[in-house]
């Protein structure tokens, strides 16, 4: 029973989705929502205003260098908390709790 | 696992590897790519002579205290970079508007302080993927 | 409108994609469900770069087919193993 309500739900979720994914504009046509002001403003200013050819490059460490400090710092959380649950304690302090 | 023919070639193809993830980090500006992806293949060598040769040599290659170094002083370093912008008086993390020289477009120097955030990031990534690696390694036996 | 080879090529590895993704739920050892995961990555590289997103591209051939392969690989051997 559980089985055939998954299975309808999963369905309609489905065709939903197919719904939503219909009204979006197609890939690489030149009237998509994203083409606007901002687009243009970094395709013709990156050169000028970076100097770096990658404009992927220019806009994720010149543009957006807030957003790129803060990613390096979840990598270092990452490896911290791996430490936290990994490492065997050298001192024995941590043994004991 | 650790057979002769596996460790020949490996020994062939890691230097190549290990160019390759370098050229990713410093042609950052220059071509596709960057510090995280050329950061990933630079580690990826580390962890596949780590497999191949065992971890005491890589340990001789490349210690454990170093990579913890470099993992620590990575974001720091991206920080450091931050604070020339405010030392030129201008607001932080700034590039250009802070009068850094930018050089010749498509040359290597090139884009004031890109790749060197992108040098210090990149040998982040490495050390953190090299260390997390390890880790699990070493809960694994 | 013509189809092309682009359109082609896409629809044969999204179709992929999709054999592989369900693949992976039902092979019993979870060696061979990371290395089916990497297979799965090499397929979504190969439609990065047909969208002409390289960045992306190798960005998801490195993580995707090595990293993530070799640590969820390390993991299931620490973790049970499925019978």
């Amino acid at each position: 029973m559980a089985n055939k309500v998954a299975i309808v739900l999963l369905v309609c979720i489905g065709l939903v989705m197919l719904v939503a994914i219909s009204e979006l504009p197609l890939y690489g046509s030149p009237d998509t929502p994203a083409q606007n002001e901002v687009a243009e403003r970094y395709v013709h200013g990156t050169l000028g205003d970076t100097g770096a050819l990658n404009m992927v490059a220019a806009i994720v460490i010149d543009y957006r260098a807030y957003d790129t400090l803060i990613e390096t710092t979840v990598l270092f959380t990452a490896v911290i908390a791996v430490f936290m649950v990994l490492k065997k304690g050298s001192t024995g302090k941590g043994e004991q709790g | 696992m650790r057979d002769f023919v596996l460790k020949r070639m490996v020994a062939l193809v890691l230097p190549f590897v290990t160019m390759l993830g370098l050229y990713v980090i410093f042609h950052g500006h220059l071509s596709p790519g960057g510090s995280f992806s050329g950061g990933i293949i630079t580690g990826l060598s580390i962890i596949a002579f780590n497999l191949v040769f065992g971890t005491e040599r890589g340990e001789e290659k490349i210690s454990e205290r170093l990579m913890a170094l470099i993992e620590s002083f990575g974001a720091l370093w991206y920080g450091a970079m931050g604070l020339v912008g405010i030392l030129r008086g201008a607001s932080f993390l700034m590039n250009k508007g802070a009068g850094v020289p930018v050089g010749q477009p498509g040359s290597l120097y090139s884009g004031g302080l890109i790749l060197l955030i992108t040098l210090g990031v990149g040998l982040k990534v490495a050390s953190t993927m090299v260390t997390l690696f390890l880790e699990l390694m070493e809960e694994e036996d | 409108m013509s189809p092309n080879i682009a359109d082609l090529l896409n629809v044969i590895f999204l179709t992929f994609l999709v054999v592989v993704a369900i693949a992976v739920s039902y092979v019993k050892d979870l060696i061979y469900a990371a290395i089916l995961l990497g297979a799965y990555s090499v397929a979504i590289a190969l439609i990065w770069l047909l969208m002409s997103a390289p960045d992306l591209a190798i960005t998801e051939a490195a993580a995707g087919i090595g990293m993530t392969t070799l640590m969820i690989a390390v993991i299931s051997k620490i973790g049970r193993k499925v019978e």
